[in-house]
């Protein structure tokens, strides 16, 4: 805690260690548990993440992790279909699940003293899921809908599913989280059964819960539900690597649909778990500097300073088992065209390559980020996300809570190293966007 | 349940507070009634642009310098305006409160305006308004509204045109500021580090010397559109449509009643009859709602479904053949009361943080709801019989006087003429 110390002459930041200060503990039959206190009203946010995600999806069936999110909700022994996020919602709560890359989690927001039942029931689901045709199918059609709704009407998303699979050259991150669609058509039952019987485990699960509870309250609960679930061993998680990057790469989608031309650029860069994480909170530092709100460098160069630009930023998720991208884009004024655009973000991009960042810029940047942290800690969903999200990426509690003491601690050559790694246009793929 | 203060400032502004110690910052939210409906005739977006380009620079603070202030200190300050509202939001650690809200009122009071900022906040709106153009959901929305009226402030599109955009000078904006913003069509809602004495004088420093008065006009029964469809071809696999008609008044006797009924037929989550029919048994469509929408003199019902150009016509036959089932008295007992449990139990879920309440308290002032809303509402929930909401149904919900806009290439949807 030395450094953010050293770096708080205006008092903004208390000497801080930790975000959250969580409570945890493994029930035997392998299940981890996580627990945030935050007693401000009687509700908890009650979550279980299975450490398996899209990047799992076996092949030819990109997506199916998603597909199985959606029937989780489709009966067991004791829950008819459909009935769960019935019961959710006559207990006053609110339910859902979502699906990444590498993780898929449930979630049900609901008064403290109707958690033993949500427990209950999603303990039950972790191992008793029984699924019929007459259900199986229209659900696959709600997922071609899905899937029209957020990608195939908009020309954006597709630019950015197609970058995507051009990003990563063999490794499954290439593969959109819901999946092709000639893919989607062809799912049957069993594939979605033997997808479950193969990942969903206690071993393989987290249960989190933040709210009005302390761990004492919680770990009989855990005890009587999910404890109360046989062991079950799960693959390791072993995703094809990526093969060295040699060739920059580039692309434009045109499409009558476009209104508004853009211009994006994402490259391959190391997460908080990979190889090459000791650039992971450099990244994310420079990120912040780089591509962050009205003051950061491209905003400041492209948009205020040279008007080509009527918008530019970036920005870096760190959060994730293998590399990850970093993306910057801009959006031209009128009359700018992409390559233009395109040439002066490149200058800035070499210039923070050549130059890195100035201690002042860096200091800053690292003690509004630290600040910022003050205000997760009034969400309780925020909190459970944030461990969730770490836990099936390859990060341990520890990791997660070390996140003000390791970004206090970056150094100017750190971020110089980190740029140098990051901007290499053999990791880059660069998309543009264009009316037809 | 959440302990609700009144704060009337000397300086005439009048604010709901509650005092919420557990983390060290504060959120507030305020709200003038007028918004884009105080859109001088022929500068549609007026309001809107304003809310863009008053916190880019104020006082000694230039652009950059201002976004510094913002960001170094982690306040942050952002202005919106709707069809009839120009609203705001503040968040500010303790540590750095009396800055925010001078910064607050330097945006307010003393906005530089300088050329740079303003051309570039019109690119931006220029770049925002040309991809909406192209936008399934936000075609949708546009034609929606102006159909339903026509030239009336309403119909007119929140954030001008390609057109007005053009227009708007530095100095429309100062007269904006100044004629729409008064202190008698202002509340502010406050939640967080921050106890009532303490927060008034930051009230009047912030919004105490705006000028008096009002700017707006209340307006009943602004007139509608009957019954229609209206359908706009692009090339999409889905057909997004949006649909509706006249809703219920806040302060109708009837109002949590229709709340109630809409909410069995197309409230949020996965339980309403909608999403049993649409969705769980059909497969038709990823989601589908309605909701009341409360816009002053023009209560509204729309939803919302989008479906394969193919099955679109099923959807929406669907749609208004539910309706027209709960309108005919198609409910019984038990179904209130599950969903009476889901409106009363997920109450509290909406004020668990410091955003949360803030909002809240806001709508409260807003729409005139009363100071002790919060203990109130579920209990008037909880005082419906089965035969009020039934006769709710019966009064909102009319599938014969639909208008519907279908964005898309739908097919077996016959447009009126």
């Amino acid at each position: 805690m030395h450094a953010i110390a050293g770096l708080n002459p205006q008092g903004l930041v208390p000497p801080q260690k930790g975000l959250f200060h969580p409570a945890t503990f493994h029930l035997g039959n392998g299940m981890e548990v996580v627990v945030v206190e935050n007693h401000r009203a009687p509700v908890v946010a009650h979550w279980v993440w299975y450490k398996v995600g899209c990047a799992d999806s076996p092949i030819g069936k990109s997506g199916l992790p998603h597909f199985l999110e959606h029937l989780m909700f489709k009966g067991t022994d004791a829950i008819p279909p459909g009935a769960f996020s019935k019961e959710v919602a006559k207990q006053g709560g609110n339910d859902n699940a979502q699906t990444s890359l590498d993780y898929t989690a449930y979630f049900q927001l609901i008064a403290k003293d109707r958690l033993p039942l949500m427990m209950q029931m999603e303990a039950d689901r972790m191992a008793n899921l029984r699924l019929v045709d007459e259900i199986v199918y229209p659900e696959r059609d709600v997922i071609v809908e899905e899937r029209r709704q957020r990608i195939d009407n908009d020309p954006n998303a597709q630019l950015h599913e197609q970058m995507s699979a051009l990003q990563y050259l063999h490794h499954p991150y290439r593969l959109p989280v819901i999946g092709w669609m000639h893919e989607i058509q062809a799912y049957t039952r069993e594939d979605a059964l033997a997808f479950y019987d193969r990942w969903y485990a206690p071993g393989n699960a987290v249960l989190v819960v933040a709210g009005d509870i302390t761990a004492d309250e919680l770990r009989p609960l855990a005890e009587a539900t999910y404890g109360k679930v046989a062991p079950r061993g799960t693959p390791e998680r072993v995703r094809v690597g990526e093969p060295p990057q040699l060739a920059e790469r580039r692309l434009q989608l045109a499409d009558e649909r476009v209104g508004q031309p853009f211009l994006i650029r994402s490259y391959l860069v190391p997460s908080f778990a990979s190889a090459g994480k000791e650039h992971a909170y450099p990244l994310e530092v420079l990120m912040e500097w780089l591509g962050t709100g009205g003051t950061s460098e491209l905003f400041r160069d492209l948009v205020v300073e040279k008007g080509l630009a009527s918008n530019a930023g970036g920005f870096y998720r760190g959060v994730s088992l293998d590399p990850t991208m970093l993306r910057v884009y801009a959006i031209p004024r009128p009359g700018v065209g992409l390559d233009t655009l395109e040439s002066e973000l490149d200058e800035v991009l070499a210039r923070v390559v050549r130059d890195g960042i100035p201690a002042d810029a860096l200091e800053r940047v690292q003690r509004r980020m630290l600040a910022e942290s003050v205000y997760d800690r009034d969400s309780l969903m925020g909190a459970s996300r944030y461990f969730g999200a770490c836990l099936c990426s390859g990060l341990t509690v520890e990791d997660a809570e070390a996140w003000p003491e390791r970004i206090a601690a970056v150094t100017v050559d750190d971020v110089r190293a980190a740029g140098a790694l990051a901007f290499n246009k053999r990791h880059a793929v660069t998309g543009h966007l264009v009316h037809a | 349940m959440v302990p609700v203060q009144e704060v009337k400032t000397p300086g005439g502004i009048r604010a709901y507070l509650v005092t919420e110690r557990t983390v060290p910052f504060l959120s507030l939210g305020f709200h003038f009634r007028g918004g884009a409906k105080l859109d001088p005739f022929g500068k549609d977006g007026l309001a809107s642009f304003t809310a863009g380009v008053i916190d880019e620079g104020a006082g000694p603070y230039d652009t950059q310098a201002f976004r510094r202030e913002l960001e170094d200190n982690v306040i942050r300050l952002g202005f919106d305006a709707d069809r009839d509202g120009f609203s705001g939001h503040l968040k500010t650690l303790s540590a750095t409160r009396d800055h925010a809200f001078e910064l607050l009122r330097l945006a307010l009071h003393e906005p530089r305006l300088d050329a740079e900022p303003v051309e570039r906040v019109r690119a931006q709106v220029q770049a925002d308004l040309s991809r909406r153009a192209k936008d399934p959901n936000a075609q949708a929305r546009r034609h929606f509204y102006h159909g339903m009226f026509g030239t009336h402030a309403y119909g007119r599109p929140i954030r001008g045109t390609l057109e007005t955009v053009t227009l708007f000078s530095a100095g429309d904006v100062r007269t904006y500021v100044s004629e729409a913003l008064r202190k008698d069509d202002l509340v502010v809602g406050v939640c967080g580090d921050i106890d009532a004495a303490t927060l008034a004088p930051l009230l009047d420093h912030a919004f105490g010397t705006l000028p008096a008065g009002s700017a707006w006009t209340v307006e009943t029964a602004v007139p509608m559109a009957g019954p229609g469809l209206e359908i706009v071809e692009i090339d999409n696999p889905q057909t997004v449509a949006m649909f509706g008609h006249g809703g219920i008044e806040r302060h109708d006797p009837g109002y949590q009643a229709a709340f109630v009924a809409n909410h069995i037929l197309a409230g949020g989550g996965f339980s309403s009859r909608l999403m049993e029919e649409v969705r769980e048994k059909r497969g038709l469509a990823y989601g589908v709602g309605a909701s009341l929408v409360e816009l002053q003199g023009a209560p509204l019902w729309i939803g919302h479904v989008a479906t394969s150009n193919d099955r679109v016509a099923q959807s929406l036959e669907i749609i208004a053949s539910e309706a027209s089932k709960l309108a005919n008295g198609m409910l019984d007992s038990p179904e209130l009361e599950d969903a009476r449990t889901y409106i009363t139990g997920s109450f509290p879920l909406r004020l668990t943080s410091n955003d949360q309440v803030a909002g809240m308290l806001v709508g409260m002032l807003t729409l005139d709801l009363g100071q002790d809303y919060l203990d109130r509402r579920n209990q008037l929930i909880e005082a419906l019989t089965l035969e009020e909401v039934q006769a709710a149904a019966r009064r909102l919900f009319h599938p014969d006087a639909m208008r519907v806009v279908a964005v898309g290439k739908p097919q077996g949807l016959k447009a009126a003429a």
